[in-house]
Order: structure tokens, then sequence, then C-alpha cells
């Protein structure tokens, strides 16, 4: 070295560009606006006196008192746990199946299985009770032949049927990706020391794949646990969720009742979430390795054949149910004490894209804005937390991450009570406004849009963004063109997910639709639903936001498939 | 001292008999005979793909043979499922199950063999210290090296005392310096033991270091078995030849016959061919580097073959310089061994290759 430098020795780097810094300011104010104020205004009411703002317990010493409340939450806790019990049973004889055994039609039942997940539990609940309810399609028949009927629909007994067939493909995905991952020579060692048959499952298997399954069944718990809709449309009252609604709606936003309910929703959703991250802390168990494949799979008997797919079959027709009657029923005229409809019209559908084509039109903007919010946020938060070493960068995850936590009737509550005191100069409060609804959507589906971002920017190398900025260009442009591109099929994943659960969502939504002519379509479909007359538009509603949905996610499939395929990434 | 007594082991001769397999229209495994003695280091050596490890995989029942059956210790296994068969594999993964400990890891072929809780504690014990991993019993596998996970899965193996142990590529996870390590440690321990082992490898130098007797195969088909020496001296074709060490082969045509006959090189030079050796039909001239010396152009060829070459090619290797020349229209390798202050032959320059008629082979492919 001939150059003699005078600089100290000491040269600090800056933690973060200064538009790092900005960027991450202002991602924190959106967090702070519309997720942590209306929560922290949620929590602030449950403990303060009606009136003083001084703290007080009263409140839920209030909520333990009444009978009605504490019978609403141990019903929520039995829903949710035999809803998780229900999904298992359906879910585990189709994992094991198609993982462990040579199955023809085993890609049919693992894409079958995902159909659920593209309709809320709500849209099918009422096409459930025309097969499944005391005067539907199944106890009609089982009177006429047996002399019987199976209460399937009674009371909580509905909701728990209606959830499991709903929920139950997380627990699938979950474990039989628990099962695939297990390296073939983790059995094969067990097979070589001695073990065989159920012995080896129950002391390898069993416990590698363990806590996919936890994962599946702890979102199922949750899920449930949270879901306003369905027990509404069911006409099951006494569950936290919907009396949470109820208390805000029929009482008012100044009543403490529905604070005090989304506290102990919010806090059974931590409790539930932090349990499965407990019992799966250091349990990573992704085995598969260099050269290893899954579990062998294993031809059936003729005797196991016929076994499994008579399983299969009916499982699938279990799932299958709601959509066939939901289809059904927006083409039947009247359907009422008959085992099918008594006659069929298109009447349903020219009314739908008639006068309530509106619903179609704000689901759609509605759902495009704030998954085009999730994304730049996903995005945004991805970038600095993996690629900066800006200080606290990991706090913009947790608090986008802790949205999962916050049931969509809590974020509700928490933005009708902090926007509703605050105007426009003419007078519209904030709360009334539809971008609340956009907002509210954009929030609760940012930690799936983030997930998405964060897998896509993990599989970037950072060589070669090191290769663009060695070239010379600007981390800014390197992000914009070597990054942005490289992540565009996760961007695009993230996107369509966001955009098509939020197409169906309604827990927040139902808080903040203040006027018909702001509604988006999940809204419209519950209120048909409510009246004997209107499941029929109601059905077709729900056709088309299934269509819609569908559609969204099968694109997405292709063009990631696609730009994996370009990326040479697939095989 | 340690006082406890390394595991005592039955060992077994391993029978392969008549094995053929087909994955469907692929032929896995072609008429494979083989025979290891008891207590033999003995390896399977190949390219990737050749079928070692189908072949490993059979004999711990893990892949069913279409003919031909496997003999251990006399004994036909090859209808038992793997769980019966008592030979203990060391997989290329190690496959250490992530929900056990060290110590459950090592005692889960005991606890299926319902031994008593004494006895599976001390064999655990036995078969820990064995691989000098005792300290570490109670940790999880993923808080270990490569290389003390590779231990604990040899640990995990030899704690059942199998008839045969097997290794599939148990190196192939390690750094180059834990290798060599490594290596010698399961030879030691496979000494100690007189436990049969099969190595599967497709590194020739693993396998030549440590190994009793080497099976070379090729796509399915053993083509020679042998001590690392033999298969380096005598190689029976022209894959063995140039799979164990580097190789010249010259292409050529016999010419004459009797004590007359010559094998012309292509490109006009012939090479009188001993009475003693047969040459097959279409067999090419095989010679090692090291067996070769260059000398002057006009060098008197004494009882050697001469062959007038040229120089193209110059690679020092420190101990060596590695010549590379034309003979005719073949080119050929020569090792010369490196003396100080000697100078090196110049690229282009013309030197005879001088060669003793004993190093000399005719192999086909």
């Amino acid at each position: 070295m001939t150059a003699v430098s005078t600089t100290p020795h000491r040269t600090r780097r800056l933690s973060a560009t200064p538009g790092q810094i900005a960027l991450a300011l202002a991602i924190a104010c959106f967090l702070l606006f519309f997720l942590v104020l209306p929560v922290a205004t949620v929590l602030y009411v449950a403990f303060t006196e009606k009136g003083t703002g001084s703290f007080t317990l009263v409140n839920f010493y209030d909520f333990a008192r009444t009978e009605l409340f504490m019978r609403s939450l141990w019903n929520s806790f039995y829903v949710s746990a035999m809803s998780v019990v229900w999904a298992s049973v359906l879910a585990l004889p189709l994992a094991y199946l198609t993982t462990r055994f040579a199955f023809r039609g085993a890609a049919l039942v693992q894409t079958l299985g995902f159909l659920p997940l593209i309709m809320p539990p709500f849209v099918g609940a009422v096409a459930m009770q025309l097969f499944f309810g005391r005067n539907g399609s199944i106890n009609l028949l089982l009177d006429d032949w047996f002399g019987f009927k199976i209460g399937f629909m009674e009371g909580l007994n509905g909701v728990i049927f209606v959830q499991s067939v709903h929920y139950f493909p997380f627990i699938l995905i979950n474990l039989s990706a628990a099962l695939r991952n297990i390296d073939r020579a983790m059995e094969e060692a067990a097979q070589n020391l001695g073990s065989s048959g159920l012995r080896l499952f129950r002391r390898i298997v069993f416990p590698l794949a363990l806590p996919g399954y936890l994962a599946g069944a702890s979102l199922v718990f949750v899920k449930v646990f949270d879901d306003l809709a369905t027990p509404l449309l069911l006409n099951v009252k006494d569950m936290l969720a919907p009396q949470a609604y109820l208390r805000v709606t029929s009482i008012g936003i100044a009543d403490p009742m529905g604070y005090v309910i989304s506290v102990v929703l919010v806090v059974a959703s931590v409790l539930a979430m932090w349990l499965s991250a407990l019992a799966l802390k250091g349990r990573d168990y992704a085995t598969t390795q260099r050269g290893g494949g899954g579990l062998a799979k294993r031809r059936m008997t003729p005797w196991e054949a016929a076994l499994g797919y008579g399983v299969v079959i009916l499982i699938l027709a279990l799932v299958l149910a709601p959509h066939l009657g939901l289809l059904l029923l927006s083409f039947a005229t009247v359907w009422s004490f008959s085992p099918l409809p008594d006659g069929f019209t298109t009447a349903h559908y020219l009314r739908v894209f008639g006068e309530s084509s509106l619903y179609i039109k704000n689901t759609l903007i509605y759902a495009s804005i704030a998954g085009g919010i999730d994304v730049v946020l996903g995005v945004a938060i991805a970038y600095l937390v993996l690629r900066t070493k800006l200080v606290g960068r990991e706090w913009l995850d947790w608090a986008a991450s802790a949205a999962l936590a916050i049931p969509g009737v809590v974020l509700g509550i928490g933005y009708l009570r902090t926007y509703y005191g605050i105007t426009l100069p003419d007078g519209t409060p904030l709360a009334t406004l539809w971008i609340t609804i956009v907002l509210a959507l954009a929030i609760r589906r940012l930690p799936y849009a983030l997930r998405a971002c964060y897998a896509a920017l993990q599989q970037i190398s950072v060589s070669l963004e090191e290769a663009a900025e060695n070239l010379g260009a600007t981390k800014a442009r390197t992000v914009r063109r070597i990054v942005v591109p490289l992540m565009a099929g996760g961007i695009l994943a993230g996107f369509v997910t966001s955009f098509s659960t939020a197409a169906v969502e309604l827990s927040a939504t139902l808080m903040l639709v203040q006027s018909n002519s702001d509604a988006p379509l999940a809204y419209g479909l519950y209120v048909f639903m409510q009246s004997a007359a209107g499941r029929g538009p109601g059905a077709a509603l729900g056709v088309v936001a299934v269509v819609l949905v569908a559609l969204c996610t099968l694109l997405s499939h292709l063009i990631i498939e696609r730009s994996q395929k370009a990326k040479g990434m697939g095989h | 001292m340690n006082a406890t007594m390394p595991p005592s082991v039955a060992t077994a001769s391993v029978e392969i008999e008549g094995v053929n397999l087909s994955y469907g229209a692929n032929h896995v495994l072609k008429d494979v005979d083989l025979s290891i003695r008891p207590g033999e280091y003995f390896a399977f050596l190949g390219p990737s793909g050749c079928g070692k490890t189908t072949l490993l995989r059979l004999i711990a029942g893990f892949n069913e043979a279409d003919t031909g059956r496997v003999l251990i210790g006399g004994r036909d296994i090859s209808s038992l499922p793997p769980w019966k068969r008592d030979v203990g594999m060391v997989f290329q993964s190690y496959a250490l199950w992530p929900h056990m400990s060290v110590r459950r890891n090592v005692a889960f072929g005991l606890e299926e063999r319902r031994l008593p809780r004494a006895e599976i504690e001390r064999r655990v014990s036995v078969a820990l210290d064995l691989v000098g991993l005792g300290h570490l019993a109670e940790r999880r596998p993923s808080q270990l090296s490569g290389g003390q996970q590779q231990r604990v899965a040899v640990a995990r193996t030899i704690a059942v005392e199998p008839k045969v142990l097997l290794l599939d590529e148990p190196l192939s996870n390690l750094d180059a310096k834990m290798r060599v390590q490594v290596r010698r440690e399961l030879r030691d321990l496979q000494q100690r033991l007189g436990l049969t082992t099969i190595f599967v490898t497709h590194d020739q130098e693993e396998a030549n270091t440590i190994c009793d007797r080497i099976a070379v195969m090729n796509d399915g088909v053993v083509q020679q078995v042998g001590t690392p020496m033999e298969l380096y001296e005598r190689p029976a074709n022209l894959f063995v030849a140039n799979f164990l060490g580097t190789a010249n082969i010259l292409a050529g045509k016999m010419a004459g016959s009797g004590p007359g006959r010559h094998f012309v090189i292509d490109g006009g030079i012939a090479i009188p061919v001993p009475a003693e050796i047969s040459v097959p039909d279409g067999a090419k001239l095989v010679f090692r580097p090291q067996h070769a010396e260059l000398r002057e152009a006009d060098a008197a060829p004494g009882d050697d073959l001469a062959l007038p070459c040229i120089i193209t090619h110059r690679e020092f290797l420190g101990a060596s310089v590695r010549y590379g020349v034309r003979i005719g229209a073949s080119e050929a390798a020569v090792d010369v061994p490196f003396q100080s202050g000697k100078d090196l032959r110049e690229i282009g320059a013309k030197a005879t290759l001088a060669l003793s008629p004993r190093s000399l082979r005719w192999l086909c492919g």
C-alpha cells in the first residue's frame, strides 16, 4: 500500500441510508395508525371506567358475572376444540393415504382438499343447512328410508360441522408437507435397526410429523374461535365473536362489554399461537437431505385400496357438499322440505348481475387496493429486515405479523371507536368512509402477503444484488432492476392471496359497512342470506365469489409456474 | 484405560448370487455375483449410477432383487424384511432422528430388540465410548458437527452388534481433512471389531487406502474384484484401467500372426506382441504414465520398446513432471520424476518413449 490515509481507522458505516429510514418510518406510521392504535383503543376502553377514564377491572368482573358471556366463552372453546378434532378426523386419512401409499388420484385429493379454502365457511353454511339440516336432503332421505334423523346442524354441532369441513385443509396441507419432508433414510434407519409397523410409526414417523400437525391444528383453532359470520348465519348467538358484534351493533359503541369480549378474543388467539409455538420450539424437523426423497410409498393390497378409496370418496363428497349445495341453491326456484329443489331458474343471477353488481364492483376495488397495499408493505418490510441493518427493523416485522392474532371483529370495533369521533370538514366521521374497509382488509391480510414476500426475497442470493452494486447501481436502482423482478412470482402470490381472501372477508367488514352502496360482496351475501327469499340471489352471489377467487388462484398458479420455469428454477 | 469391552462380533460372510434388478426398463444390476469373506473390509467402487448403492440397499433389504439371492453367514436372507436382517447400515445422510438425543438414537435398535434396560445402557455407553462421544450423549443431533454426527450414526449401528456393517458413502458429507481422519477411524474400528464391512464409494482413493478388496462396478455390472494392487497392476478391462489411476489407451490393429505378431498403433507405429499374451479382437494398448520413460530422440532402445514421439504439453506436479506426447496419431501421458537442476523438455521437441514390454496390456472396453 503506497497511499497513506489520514482518516481514522474506525470508520463507522451508517446503519442505513436516509431513504431506508424514511421508508421504515412511513411503514411504522401506517401500522401505528391502522393496527396498533385501534387495538390499543379497544384495550383502553376495556380496562377503563365508562365516562371517567380511570383504570378498572370492573368490566371484566361484569363479564365473568354474566351467565350469557361465560356460556359464550365456553361454547367458543368447545366449538373450536371440536372443530380441530373433526378437522383432524377428515385430514389424517387423506394425508396418510396420499403420502404413504402409491395412491391413484393422490394429486386429485390434494387439489380438492384445497377447495374449501377458496370459500369462507359462512358462504356454504346455508347450503350445508339445506343438505344436512333437520329438514335437509340427507335427513329427509334418512327419515324416509329408516325413520330417524341425525342432528348434524343442531345448534353448536352445525357450527362445528361447517367449520371442520372448511378448515381441515390447514391440517391436511401442514401434515402432508411434514410427512413428505421426512427423509426416507429416517424410516429405513429404524427398519435397519429392527423396527417395523406401528412401532415404527409411533416412534419415528409420528413424532417427526407432529410439528406440522400442531401448526395446522392451532391455525384451525384460532380461525374458528375468531369467526363471526358462520355462527351468525347458523343463528348461533351464544359464542364470543357474535356477542362482541351484537353488543356493539345493538347497544352501541360506548358499551364496554364489546371491548371486554374483544380482549378475551385477542388473549385466546395469542394463547393458542403461543402454545403451538412453544410446542414447536426447537423442532424444525425438515429432514429431507441431498438425494433423499420422502417416505417410501407402498403399494396397497386390494382390500386396503377398497377401504382407502371408500374413505377418500366419502370425505371428498363432504368437502364438495357446500359447493354443490350453493350451486343448486343459486339456480333453485324453491328448495324447502325436499331433497332437491322444486325447479330451476336463472333469475337469481340476473338479479345479482343487475341491481347487485355494485357489490361485485366494490369488492374488486377494495380487494385490489388492499392487495396492492399489502405487497408494497410486504416487499418493503421484507427488504428492510433481510437486507439492511436498520435498528429496530424486526419491530416492523413483528407488528405486521401481530395482525394475525387480532380477530377481524376486534379490528372493526377498534376502527369504529378510534375514528368515529374524528370527522372530515363536512362532518362525516372517518370511520364511515369506504377506505376504512380497505385499510382493515389490508391490515388483516398483511401477514400472509409479508410471508410470501419474505420467502421470495430469501431465495434471491445476495451476490446478485452485490453484482449490480459492483457495476454501479445504487441501492434503490438495484431494488428496482434486480430485486423486484426476481421477486415477481412471490409478490404476485402475495397479492393474489391477499386479494382473494380479502374478497370474501366478512368479520371486520361487517362492523365497518355503513351504507349498502359501500358494501362489498361478502356483506351483500350475508344480508341476502338473512331472509328465506334472499337465499337464491345470495347463493348466486356466493357462486360468483367462489368463481372469482378460484380464477385468481388458478391464474397466480399459472403465472408463478411460468416465471419459475423461465428462471430455470422448476423442473 | 477403558474398562469396557468392545461389542463381541460374530463375523459373517456375504454371498451375492446371480442378482438382477430392474426399475421398469432400466436394468440396474446385471448378474451380480460376489463373495465377501468374514471380517473383510470390502468396497463397492464405481461412478454414480453404476448400481453400487442399489446393491448395498439390496443387502439391507430396502431393494428387492428380480432374480438371485443374498446369503449372510451361509443363510439365505433374501425374503426377510429389513428389520429382521441383522445387517447394520450407516446412511449417507446419517439419518439421525432429530427428535431424540444422541443416547436415545443409539439405544433405539437395542430397545427394538427388547433388551433389559441395564443391558441397553451398558451397550449404549460402550458404543459411544468406542467412537469417543460418551460425553455428548445428551445432545441433540443438530448440536453436533458433521464428523460427530457421522460417529453417532456408526455407534447407533454397531450397538446392535450386526453381522455385517454397510457404509453408504460415509465420507461424502465431510470436508477433505475430516475425510482422511474418519476413514482411518473407520478402518481402526473395523479392525478392532473384526466386523465384515461393505463400503460404498465413488472415490478410488478412499477405496484404495482402507479396503482389503474392491469390486469395481459400472453400468450395473461388476467389472473386476481384487485387492487395490491387483486392480491397479492387472486391470481386467479398459474401464477398470481408466477408473483406477490414469491410463494411456492407444487404439490400433493386430497385424501378422505367430511369433511375428505386431500391434499397429493408429498412425502406423508397430509394436511386437510377446508370444504369451493373447490379444482379443478390438483390444487397445494400455500402459500407465509412470511405467514409461522419456529418452533422447536417438537413444539406443536396449530391451525396451522405443516409440518416436513429440512433446505436446508439460505440467509440473512437484514430485514429477507430466508430459503429454504424440505418438503417430495418438496422445499419451508420461510421468517423469522431477530432478532439481535438470532442464525440462521443451514443447515441440522430439523424444523417444521407452516402454518395458512387461508393462503393456491389451484390454477391451
